[in-house]
């Protein structure tokens, strides 16, 4: 590397010996900075890496960015009686679900008569609990119209009960949505209390006269997953079908009612009850990831987490990578971070920018798992049907800290609960306007902390900025090399030299492709296959592809002799430039994937070199570098990956139940429409096998 | 041809005075008012205050009037209207408990927001600018933003969808106008007593704003007089409706809530409003209890109804009619006074329950679809159960079928695809011309006009269901444009949907009484009833963050002009050949240097040496310069630091 910045110094000079003409700044910038690319690259890396790490430190305080919400303003008006009537709701369904043994959906019109007694407008609806089809075609598309099913059967089909509280004075354009996910057949206890805190609320609600938008509560049937119901109501809701629908025969419940509706949604709100809380405090945990690290308004949370810690006096947290908790590695950088925030702190006193150790740790963890569920692509509850819509929805699951028989405790769990969703419903329900104001993409590292994306983006264009650098003086490298191979005239053509690896690179992102489309076949296939036996014909089919793609393309194949020696420079010069724009490209659609992938891809992509000079050389360094890349490529191997983060998560699995694992991970990625699929399939896969030819490279 | 006119114009007016002496006592003002109360099924209690105004045909335009409003006279002698009607309400009309299929209900259940209609009696060439001319004058008399009914995008001009055959009618609404104290002040200013005396006096403010619906109507026609010479007499009708929660105190939540007027309104009626020529109260019984006691016998009714098992009135009233479903108790406030102030109260000693009668089918309105793009809205019609009871059948062609007309106005911004329409009837999609009888559809211009659609749909009877739904495309706004508050969304007016063969009226078995009330409930109405208002989210720019878009804007138009100014400024070859010729003349940088002091010290330039001065001299020199610059910012930042950090 160091002969290339020779050469470019010597062709900055003119040959005739007067002073050197100097280039535009900005142009001297880049020729230095390609000239030098080997030292920027790590430090770009590594400050990018670092960025990373110090991104606890630079979170905010979160703030209530729309001054109309006005969270805990006004007093609570629940009263013990509307405590007691979501008591006696409780204790009826657990009375009625011993007497009658889980059948039909008595259940259903049990809560249907509580709300209507309230006051509100109750309707039925029945879904199916059919699962997504993969369709490589939906993806980014809305959620697709209600697809009639052919031959459904009556056997299973789920039914929710919806009540709309009506404003007295409202014009009826907006709703609230409230979501309670129970199961009427085998729920648990803790499960019945969400619905009593619900009906709390509602039997509030329906007496109050300041209500502008109308309330909707859903008990969604959650025997099916809880996500399905949802997603099937707000189908129903949004884009019915007006033809027959084949449930309508399967009559067990006289639905004869219609559906109702309420309105442009405002904001939804799911609320599960579940487990018992760990700490002294009862514990309220926020979910907020939708499909595709969708994030609802931060105000809505913002006004949540207000209302539970300074008036309910909830202990709020977020899901966190328990892992990293423990992990001294961590812990050092928090250390050292505390004692560069203490040194700065003595040197002036306004540079306040440390945190302690421990709160580092927690700010990492929580931050690990925001960026892992946002770069999944797959909600982390009911709400993220909602996200669909441009709902903004977020779901609240609270443990209470009590057994679920305490009746004293219950009663004052109800009224903490209730009051929390009374002071979040009040605040949406003071808004002229939809949630707009706070910010729509951001990470959190706890409730009351954010880093917002001018921040966290400094982390991803640190870590991609060497790439461009590399992939130019490689190219520059590689034409010179070229050159001085070959004396054939018209070979030193020079603007075409590259031709051939993007050639090679666009086959290989050609099958990418392919290889992406193939599970939808795979899926069409005739007869019933384990997970296992479809990854396998999965992985055969891709595998001989690729083989056939070496065979056919003239000059894709590594081993093919007719290649120039110093051809793998150019080659990974296009793949690096390949790889720079898939990233760029995933950063907008889905930051967190694009993040996880460049920490994966860019090392991977700068290290690869061709093993056997290294092997011919023997020495240490670049043996050294060889193994890297060895380790990196291992590494970056999808299924390879899979499996260590699978084992960083606490879930070992080896041997062959590997692959079914993972087909079912894809499956899940591609039923949530996920752009992370797309991104293993079209970007990472691609530019992986790219890294392994070079890696085994005849030169 | 114009003395002609005159002539006759002036034979015209001396006829009409001879007339006004001839029959001007005749007729004179008429002033009625009028309250009914009626419970409904769902525990609340309907209040209609009725008023009516009547100027006879008179034939002078100068002539003060005793008891009409002039701002009204005025106004409809300014601007020649036929017939209008301006309703304010606030608040959702239930039709499934407050029943649809009533004189009431069909005349007052109103869309949400302010709603106009007017009718002018001018040459079709004027209607617009007349209607333009009357909302201003409205806005103005009743305190509201009527005015924003001007503008041609929000209003339409209906020819048969709408209520009154005519071309010269033009419609609007404003869905999102808020109603309140402000706009009942002006409207109780047209009543001759105000709200000091008289039924008036009970609206007392807080207690009907705190209804769960409040309409307030403003009605008017004009009397052609049949005369030659008269000007056509008008006919003012003012009502208001409200829905109240009486308070309960009972535990029994199946029993029906016990009111009386001053439980209901804090107020009592202490007298009647002396200009009017009746003032009654009507208390309005209907449904089961009707049918209960359909039986008894007609001679005892009087006595016994009004104090029976079931409930109580605190007032004996002065005669009970009979309707087909319900009873009509009157009284008559006459003989209340300061000291014996008339409070009727009505106490139910048994739980009852009934239910309204419904119009033949159910309307509701929803938006479908998600995103910024695209969207569809449906129309639902849902067969009510009293359907079947319902007479106002046609049955032409030996099969009995149900007319509905829809009338709906879309605003510009929503581009409808009226190709896209799609009927569903009992979830079977039916082409176009099996039930759509007629279809009139005004398409919108961008930012000119709104569109609009009328339909006929005749369907079958036994019909279950109806579903219409009809694609749009979002459009886009001028950025100054959007409203303030542009994130809530845009309001699709409501949909009206009528039922031309269903007339709803009241029919008494005995004969009348000459209340005007009553008079207008016997006459048959046209059974209507609005949908809900929609709410559109459109895409809107991101109106907080101006500063971002001013600094962008800056910045590229920096960039541009500067590489633009670059280009056609420099020129390279030259710049090259100029730094060759100076590589050669290698001066000492010294002697230089001093040259240029010396210069300096003598105060003039000097020519020769600035002439051949090399730029890489020069350069040499700015940057000791600029190096020297950069020291002193930082001393002084440094200072700067320190001594702000001290304190």
């Amino acid at each position: 590397m160091a002969a290339v910045k020779r050469d470019n110094e010597e062709e900055v000079k003119t040959d005739d010996g007067s002073p050197k003409i100097k280039p535009r700044p900005i142009v001297r910038l880049g020729i230095f900075l390609i000239a030098h690319s080997p030292i920027f690259s790590v430090v770009f890396s590594a400050a990018g890496v670092l960025a990373l790490l110090l991104l606890p430190l630079l979170a905010k305080n979160t703030y209530i960015s729309e001054n109309a919400l006005m969270p805990g303003s006004a007093r609570s008006m629940l009263s013990n009686q509307d405590v007691s009537d979501g008591s006696k709701l409780v204790k009826d369904i657990k009375n009625f679900r011993l007497n009658h043994e889980g059948q039909g959906v008595e259940v259903q019109k049990l809560i249907g008569k509580y709300m209507s007694e309230m006051g509100a407008e109750v309707s039925y609806q029945k879904f199916h609990p059919e699962g997504n089809q993969f369709h490589p075609l939906h993806f980014f598309s809305g959620p697709d119209s209600y697809t009639l099913l052919e031959n459904v059967s009556c056997a299973s089909y789920g039914v929710n009960v919806a009540g709309i509280i009506r404003a007295p004075r409202g014009d009826g354009k907006e709703s609230i949505v409230l979501v309670t996910p129970y199961d009427f057949i085998n729920g648990g206890d803790y499960e019945s209390l969400s619905l009593g805190i619900v009906s709390s609320l509602f039997s509030l609600l329906s007496r109050v006269t300041w209500l502008s938008k109308d309330i909707i509560w859903l008990v969604a049937d959650s025997r099916y997953g809880d996500y399905r119901p949802v997603a099937a109501w707000l189908t129903e809701y949004h884009s019915p079908s007006f033809k027959v629908s084949d449930l309508l025969k399967c009559d067990e419940l006289n639905t004869a009612d219609t559906f109702r509706r309420a309105g442009t949604m405002a904001a939804a709100l799911v609320l599960k009850v579940d487990g018992r809380s760990e700490r002294f405090e009862d514990t309220l945990s926020i979910y907020a990831e939708a499909s595709n690290g969708q994030m609802p308004n931060l105000d809505l949370i913002n006004v949540v987490n207000y209302l539970a810690v300074h008036r309910q006096g909830f202990y709020v947290k977020l899901e966190k990578v328990v892992s990293l908790l423990s992990s001294s590695w961590l812990k050092i950088f928090g250390e050292i971070f505390e004692a560069v925030g203490k040194l700065a702190h003595t040197l002036n006193p306004d540079w306040n920018f440390g945190i302690p150790a421990a709160d580092y740790l927690e700010g990492s963890a929580t931050l690990a798992s925001s960026l892992y569920s946002q770069a999944l692509g797959i909600p982390t509850g009911p709400h993220g049907a909602f996200r669909d819509y441009q709902v903004d929805a977020i779901t609240l699951k609270v443990s209470p800290r009590f057994p679920p028989h305490s009746k004293t405790r219950q009663h004052d769990f109800f009224l903490r609960g209730a009051r929390l969703l009374e002071g979040t419903i009040r605040s949406v329900n003071n808004l002229l306007e939809k949630f707009h104001q706070s910010f729509f993409l951001y990470l959190l590292t706890s409730p009351s902390k954010f880093i917002s994306v001018g921040v966290y983006m400094i982390a991803f264009a640190l870590l991609v900025a060497p790439l461009p650098m590399v992939a130019a003086s490689l190219y520059i490298d590689g034409c010179k090399a070229l050159t001085n191979s070959t004396h054939n005239p018209a070979e030193n053509f020079k603007s075409w030299k590259w031709l051939d690896a993007a050639k090679q690179v666009f086959a290989l992102h050609l099958l990418g492709f392919i290889v992406t489309l193939l599970p939808y076949f795979i899926c069409q296939l005739p007869g019933q296959h384990s997970p296992r036996n479809r990854s396998i014909m999965w992985g055969t089919t891709s595998s001989s592809l690729l083989l056939i793609t070496f065979v056919t393309i003239p000059g894709c194949s590594p081993f093919s002799s007719r290649l120039h020696r110093n051809n793998w420079a150019v080659l990974k010069s296009v793949t690096i430039a390949a790889a720079f724009i898939g990233l760029c490209l995933m950063s907008i659609i889905n930051f967190a994937t694009a993040e996880i992938g460049a920490l994966l891809l860019v090392p991977t992509c700068l290290m690869a070199q061709p093993i056997k000079p290294a092997l011919r050389s023997r020495s240490i360094k670049s043996l050294l570098g060889a193994l890297c890349s060895l380790v990196l490529v291992t590494i970056g191997f999808p299924v390879m990956f899979f499996a260590i983060s699978k084992g960083l998560l606490g879930e070992g699995i080896v041997g062959l139940s590997l692959g079914g694992e993972f087909w079912t991970w894809l499956e899940s990625l591609w039923a949530w429409k996920s752009a992370t699929y797309l991104y293993i399939g079209m970007v990472h896969l691609p530019c992986w096998l790219l890294c392994l030819c070079i890696l085994f490279h005849p030169s | 041809m114009a003395s002609l006119l005159r002539s006759l114009i002036l034979l015209l007016i001396v006829q009409s005075f001879l007339f006004a002496i001839a029959f001007g006592s005749n007729e004179v003002e008429e002033f009625s008012e009028a309250l009914l109360l009626k419970p409904l099924p769902d525990r609340k209690v309907l209040a209609h205050f009725h008023f009516e105004n009547r100027a006879p045909p008179s034939n002078s335009h100068g002539r003060h009037h005793h008891l009409f409003p002039k701002a009204i006279s005025q106004l409809v002698q300014k601007f020649r209207v036929k017939e209008m009607e301006l309703s304010f309400t606030q608040g959702r009309w239930n039709h499934e408990h407050w029943g649809g299929f009533d004189p009431l209900s069909s005349m007052n259940a109103k869309p949400v927001g302010v709603e106009l209609w007017a009718v002018f009696d001018v040459p079709q060439s004027q209607v617009d600018t007349s209607w333009k001319n009357l909302t201003h004058a409205l806005s103005g008399l009743f305190c509201a933003s009527i005015n924003f009914l001007e503008s041609s995008t929000s209003y339409a001009a209906p020819t048969w969808g709408f209520g009154p055959n005519s071309d010269k009618l033009r419609y609007g609404s404003l869905p999102r106008e808020a109603v309140c104290t402000e706009n009942l002040t002006p409207w109780l200013k047209l009543l001759p007593c105000r709200d000091k005396d008289g039924i008036s006096a009970l609206m007392n403010r807080p207690s009907v704003y705190r209804g769960f619906y409040h309409s307030q109507r403003l009605h008017l026609s004009t009397v052609e007089s049949g005369q030659e010479g008269l000007a056509s007499g008008i006919v003012l009708e003012q009502t208001l409706t409200v829905v109240l929660q009486p308070e309960t105190t009972s535990v029994e939540s199946n029993m029906q809530p016990s009111w009386s007027i001053s439980s209901l309104f804090g107020r009592k009626v202490v007298g009647r409003c002396v200009l009017a020529k009746s003032s009654n109260v009507y208390l309005q019984l209907e449904g089961l209890l009707g049918h209960e006691l359909k039986n008894v016998d007609t001679e005892i009714e009087a006595h016994e109804l009004w104090k029976n098992a079931e409930f109580e009135l605190s007032l004996k009233p002065e005669r009970v009619l009979r309707e087909s479903s319900s009873f009509l108790f009157i009284f008559d406030i006459d003989k209340s006074s300061d000291s014996e102030p008339f409070d009727l109260g009505l106490t139910w000693k048994l739980p009852s329950k009934w239910s309204c009668q419904q119009a033949p089918l159910h309307a509701s309105r929803f938006l479908m679809g998600s995103g910024n793009e695209r969207g569809a809205i449906a129309i639902l019609l849902k067969a009510t159960e009293s359907q079947e009871k319902l007479s106002g059948r046609d049955l032409t062609n030996g099969h009995c079928t149900i007319k509905a007309n829809i009338f709906q106005i879309f605003p510009w911004y929503i581009k409808v695809y009226y190709h896209s329409l799609q009927i569903f009837v009992d979830q079977q999609q039916t082409t176009d011309s099996e039930v759509l009888k007629k279809i009139n559809v005004s398409p919108s211009t961008d930012k000119v006009s709104s569109g609009m659609m009328e339909m006929m749909l005749e369907l079958p009877c036994e019909v279950k269901s109806v579903a219409i739904s009809i694609e749009y495309d979002k459009g886009f706004l001028h950025i100054d444009e959007y409203p303030p508050d542009a994130n809530q969304g845009f309001d699709i007016p409501s949909a009206l949907i009528s039922f031309p063969n269903h007339h709803a009226s009241l029919d008494f078995q005995e004969e009348l009484s000459k209340s005007p009330l009553l008079s207008s409930f016997k006459e048959k109405s046209l059974v209507r009833s609005y949908t809900e208002v929609l709410l559109v989210p459109l895409t809107t720019p991101d109106f907080s963050m101006p500063y971002n878009v001013i600094t962008i804007t800056c910045t590229i138009f920096a960039l541009y002009f500067g590489s633009l100014l670059n280009v056609l400024r420099r020129r390279i070859g030259e710049e090259e050949r100029f730094l060759k010729s100076q590589g050669k003349k290698t001066g000492g940088r010294l002697k230089q240097l001093l040259s240029r002091i010396t210069a300096k010290i003598r105060g003039r330039p000097n020519e020769e040496q600035s002439s051949s001065e090399s730029p890489a001299a020069q350069s040499s020199v700015l940057s000791s310069k600029l190096i020297f610059k950069i020291i002193l910012v930082a001393g002084a930042a440094a200072a700067w630091q320190y001594f702000s950090t001290d304190k």
